[in-house]
Parts: C-alpha cells; sequence; structure tokens
C-alpha cells in the first residue's frame, strides 16, 4: 500500500518536530538571543550549523525556539476548538430541533468569513501577541469542528446499538461517553491533524505579517519577515524558517491523510 | 429546483446579516474604550473624544447603534478612516483593484494548470505514481506562500537582476510592466490552490473513470484522448467547480500575506497599516466588504451547480 510510507513520513516528521519544540532549551546549541557580532550574517559552519542572522544569532537555535511558539499556539488553538466547536457540533446534533438549528447557523456564519480576514479581525480587537493569535485561529476552527462532528453524531444517534442502549435505560451522559465519542474518534483525529496541518499555516501568515507572538521570542514567520531585509547579504535564516514551517504542515498534513486512509472504513478495501 | 433556490436566498440573507452584526462588534468588542484608544495619547481632549464617539455612535444603545450603522452602510457610508478623515469606501476603492488583479490572475492561473495536472493524475495508475502525485500535491498545498514567494524573489534577483518584480504600476499605464510585477506572486499564492483543485479534479476523475457511460464510449471505439476529455472531464468537473467556489476566499485572504512580499498596494497592505494605527472603521469596512463579496461568489457558484447538476433541482 503505497499510502503506508507516506503516513510513517508524516509519522516522523510530526514526533521529531514535536521532540524539537518541547526540547528547544535542552538541545539548541545557543542562547536564541544570543548575538555573536563577529559571526554575523554567516552560512552555515561547523559552529552555526544554519548560519546566523544579522545579529549573528544562531539560526538553528531560533528556528527550534521558534517551533516551540508555532506547535504551542497551534495546538492550544485547534484543541480549544476541537473542545468547543466540536462540543456545539456534537450537542446539537444530540439535541437536534431548534438547538441544532440556531447553533449551525450560527457556525455558518462564522464559516463565512475568509479564514486569514477573521483572524487579522480577531487580533485587530485583542492586540497582537500569542494569547490573542491562539484565541484568534481557535475561533477560525470553530465552525470546521462543528460540521465535521455534527455530521457522523447525526447518524450515530439513530444506530441500532444506541437506540437499544437507550431502550434498556442508559443514562444520556452513558451513551455519549461509552458509545459515541469511541465512534466519533477516527473522526477527531483526522480534523484534528488536518486542522494543525492548516493553523500552523495561518499562525506563521500572522506572524509574518507581525501580529503573532512578539520580539525577543522567536518565531519563525516573524523569523522569515525580518531576514528578508538582509536577503541578498544572507538567504539563510529565510530559507531555514520557511523551510521548518512547509515541514511541520506537510508532517501533520500527510498524518492527517494518512490516517483517513487507515480509519475510514470505506476506503480500506483499496 | 424553486424550493432550494428559494432556502439558499434565505440562508444568503441571514448570514450576511449574522456577518454584519460581528463586522458591526468589531469596534465593541476592543477592551476598554475605542475613541480613547483611537486617539491615542495625542488628542485626547473631551471635545474630541465626544466628536468621535458621536461619529463612531458610540453614544446610543447597542442595537440603536447598529441599526443606524446598518442604515449608513446601506446607503454606501462605511464610515471615516481615523488617518485621513477620507470616506473608508473611497480608500478600499482605491486599493481593491490591486488585490481583485491579483486574485482573479491566480484563480485563472490555478484552474488553468489544475485542470491538466489533475487529468494527468488520474490517468497514471500504480502504487508508486500514486504515492508521488500525493506527496506533490501535498507538500503544494502546505508550501506557506509568503515563504515561496520570497525564495521566488530571492532567485529572481539572483538570475536577473534590475528587472522590477515587486510593486505595482496601473494596467492601463504601462501593461507589461503590470503583468510582468504579476508574475512571481501569482505563482506564490496560486501554487497551494493549484495543488488543491488538481488533487479535488484526480478523485472526481478516477471515479469517473470507472462508470458504465465511460466503458460505453471506449468500446465504441473512441480515442482514449476523446474519452477522458469530452466525457470523463465534463463529468468531473462538479465537484471541482465547488471547490473553486471555496478557494476564491482563500486567495482573497492569501492575497493580504502575498501583498506585503511583493510591496503591493492592494486591500491587504492597507487593512494590515490598519491594525497598525487602530484604524478600526476601515478594519471594519473592508472585514465586511470581503467578506459578503465571498458570500456572494459562493451563492452564485452553488446556484450554478444546481443549474448544472439535475439531481439538485
Amino acid at each position: 500500500m503505497s499510502g503506508t510510507f507516506l503516513f510513517r513520513l508524516g509519522l516522523t516528521l510530526v514526533i521529531l518536530q514535536a521532540f524539537a519544540a518541547v526540547f528547544a532549551p535542552w538541545i539548541a546549541p545557543y542562547d536564541p538571543n544570543a548575538q555573536d557580532i563577529l559571526a554575523r550574517m554567516g552560512g552555515p559552519t561547523v559552529e552555526h550549523w544554519l548560519g546566523t542572522d544579522n545579529f549573528g544569532r544562531d539560526t538553528l537555535a531560533r528556528a527550534l525556539f521558534g517551533y516551540r511558539t508555532l506547535f504551542a499556539i497551534s495546538a492550544a488553538s485547534v484543541l480549544g476548538a476541537l473542545l468547543c466547536g466540536g462540543g456545539l457540533g456534537i450537542a446539537a446534533a444530540w439535541r437536534g430541533g431548534w438547538a441544532d438549528t440556531v447553533t449551525m447557523r450560527l457556525m455558518d456564519i462564522l464559516f463565512a468569513f475568509p479564514i486569514i480576514l477573521l483572524a487579522i479581525g480577531i487580533v485587530a480587537v485583542l492586540g497582537p501577541g500569542a494569547v490573542s493569535t491562539s484565541i484568534a485561529i481557535g475561533v477560525v476552527y470553530l465552525p470546521i469542528f462543528a460540521r465535521t462532528l455534527r455530521a457522523p453524531t447525526l447518524l450515530l444517534k439513530e444506530a441500532e446499538y444506541v437506540v437499544a442502549s437507550r431502550a434498556v435505560g442508559a443514562g444520556e451522559w452513558r451513551l455519549v461517553l461509552r458509545h459515541l465519542l469511541p465512534n466519533l474518534a477516527p473522526v477527531i483525529l483526522v480534523q484534528t491533524s488536518l486542522s494543525l496541518s492548516t493553523a500552523i499555516l495561518v499562525e506563521a501568515s500572522l506572524s509574518f505579517l507581525g501580529l503573532g507572538t512578539q520580539p525577543p521570542t522567536a518565531s519563525l514567520g516573524r523569523m522569515l519577515a525580518e531576514s528578508r531585509s538582509f536577503l541578498s547579504l544572507s538567504p539563510w535564516p529565510a530559507v531555514f524558517a520557511g523551510v521548518a514551517i512547509l515541514l511541520a504542515a506537510l508532517g501533520f498534513n500527510l498524518l492527517g491523510d494518512g490516517l483517513q486512509d487507515r480509519l475510514d472504513p470505506r476506503l480500506r478495501q483499496h | 429546483m424553486t424550493h432550494s433556490l428559494l432556502r439558499r436566498i434565505g440562508q444568503l440573507l441571514l448570514v450576511t446579516f449574522g456577518v454584519s452584526v460581528l463586522a458591526f462588534l468589531l469596534i465593541h468588542l476592543i477592551p476598554g474604550d475605542a475613541a480613547e484608544l483611537i486617539l491615542g495619547a495625542e488628542d485626547r481632549s473631551p471635545e474630541a473624544l465626544a466628536a468621535l464617539r458621536a461619529d463612531l455612535g458610540l453614544d446610543r444603545s447597542l442595537f440603536a447603534q447598529y441599526v443606524i450603522w446598518a442604515g449608513h452602510v446601506l446607503q454606501g457610508d462605511l464610515g471615516h478612516s481615523i488617518s485621513t478623515g477620507r470616506p473608508v469606501l473611497e480608500e478600499i476603492a482605491g486599493r481593491i483593484g490591486v488585490t481583485l488583479e491579483l486574485t482573479l490572475l491566480s484563480m485563472l492561473a490555478a484552474i488553468a494548470l489544475a485542470i491538466p495536472a489533475g487529468c494527468l493524475m488520474a490517468v497514471l495508475r500504480g502504487s508508486a505514481a500514486d504515492a508521488l502525485t500525493r506527496l506533490l500535491t501535498i507538500i503544494g498545498i502546505t508550501m506557506p506562500g509568503f515563504w515561496l514567494g520570497t525564495m521566488l524573489l530571492y532567485g529572481a534577483g539572483a538570475i536577473a537582476p534590475g528587472v522590477p518584480l515587486i510593486g505595482w504600476v496601473p494596467f492601463s499605464v504601462d501593461p507589461v510592466g503590470n503583468l510582468q510585477r504579476m508574475i512571481l506572486p501569482v505563482i506564490a499564492l496560486a501554487l497551494p490552490v493549484l495543488a488543491g483543485l488538481a488533487r479535488v479534479l484526480r478523485a472526481s476523475m478516477q471515479e469517473v473513470l470507472f462508470a458504465d457511460f465511460i466503458r460505453v464510449a471506449r468500446a465504441k471505439g473512441l480515442s482514449e484522448a476523446r474519452v477522458i476529455f469530452r466525457h470523463a472531464l465534463s463529468n468531473a468537473l462538479i465537484p471541482f467547480i465547488t471547490s473553486a467556489g471555496i478557494l476564491a476566499g482563500y486567495l482573497f485572504g492569501g492575497s493580504v500575506v502575498i501583498e506585503q512580499v511583493f510591496a503591493l498596494p492592494g486591500l491587504g497592505r492597507l487593512m494590515v497599516g490598519a491594525i497598525a494605527e487602530r484604524n478600526y472603521p476601515l478594519l471594519q469596512a473592508a472585514l465586511l466588504l470581503a467578506t459578503t463579496a465571498f458570500v456572494l461568489v459562493n451563492f452564485v457558484v452553488d446556484v450554478l451547480y444546481m443549474a448544472a447538476d439535475p439531481r439538485t433541482r
């Protein structure tokens, strides 16, 4: 099966980069803000594997700390959207009736905004920074999780084993926790992984525009934006910041895509 | 068809109303006093504050404010820019052309290239070809456009120094210069959309290629090219058109970032500048207009889809 290789590639990328993000303070060769003025704008060398920027800061160290920011914000916003948006979608489908209609129409309205524009609007209200970026990206993904989890809940609610369980007197919470959520797990895993992939790109875009985490916290998007001013002198920080963003988004996308193949029974025959 | 069309129009009105409420609330959700924040430390005299509050309508109840604001919007009055004092509609009108040109050219490029790419990918079989096309399309989808743009700019500067590739000149003044400066931004903006569309087309083509009518077409002795382009493609295009509508919004949002890379004076740069100077009326109007346009584009795509597919009637 051809997808296996890509799935493993995605999983490996995610594990390696998550490791880099978590352990950045221990594995980074330098302090990300330490300036080595004599080694400014250098290419890859033995001392600085990925070169240095215009202040002589080590690109590898800044990229590792940049992963930390990127993963923390993307994960916080996607998990928040999963809990709030997914919860709303499941509750709407489970309740049905007007609660369902009102919730989903509200989600339609949020879904109508182009992603980046909505995120920019929210950051404009809350002011630039890590917390407001997380909130902005989380809000963007609310309707996506609500929609993705509502549809299978509608089907599962009518499934024979759920109806049977209800008939023998199982409570609502037991039905949701024991029967609904385990069956929603594949959808949740796939959607979370794919959303993390695009949330990473949105976070990087916002910090490229200067709306994400503020200096001196390292951020891959801002690293790319700042290195544009000395691009013709030293392209290395720009090259590696972009490669890091691409690999992070790519890893989660391959993982989500592979999970979809593995977990969706309709595709399993191929 | 009439019933589903009416239903879709109702949904359109509801979503547009909701979008206007959220855009309206933008100014009211700012923590603290919007008027004080907007004026900053320079001129915080009580008269100036009162005048700005009256201009923003902050001195009335929220409901009354919305009704008055919506009334003005419907008459084409979206407020005044804080920094220049000009009507925001004029400021936006001066910039929207650049963004529309970039978005439309990218859309055209993405669609024109996605059709042959999707067909080619659908015909290639075998697990190695399958894995390769999948990897390439996913790399395309996850490519950060602002990075690709930066790298293209760096590469072009090394290969052809002196060729103007950033900034903007009006098409009416210098058509060649205008299009020349659009080449790199269009590539950077269109690539993720091209990859996404090619993937959608490949999936629907592969589904269609197994259908009975394709077997009949082949059995009649039609050439493979005719089977693919005439019979399969025309049927596989329906999901493609629907995704193209959704991706129009993505392109519009993406252009905000790409404009920054190539110093294009479009709506995106206007909005990013407006955040820095807390120019909320300008941001509000840009958000409202762009989202309404996006909602309308998707409405038109849905209606075309209904007209094209007899099953939805």
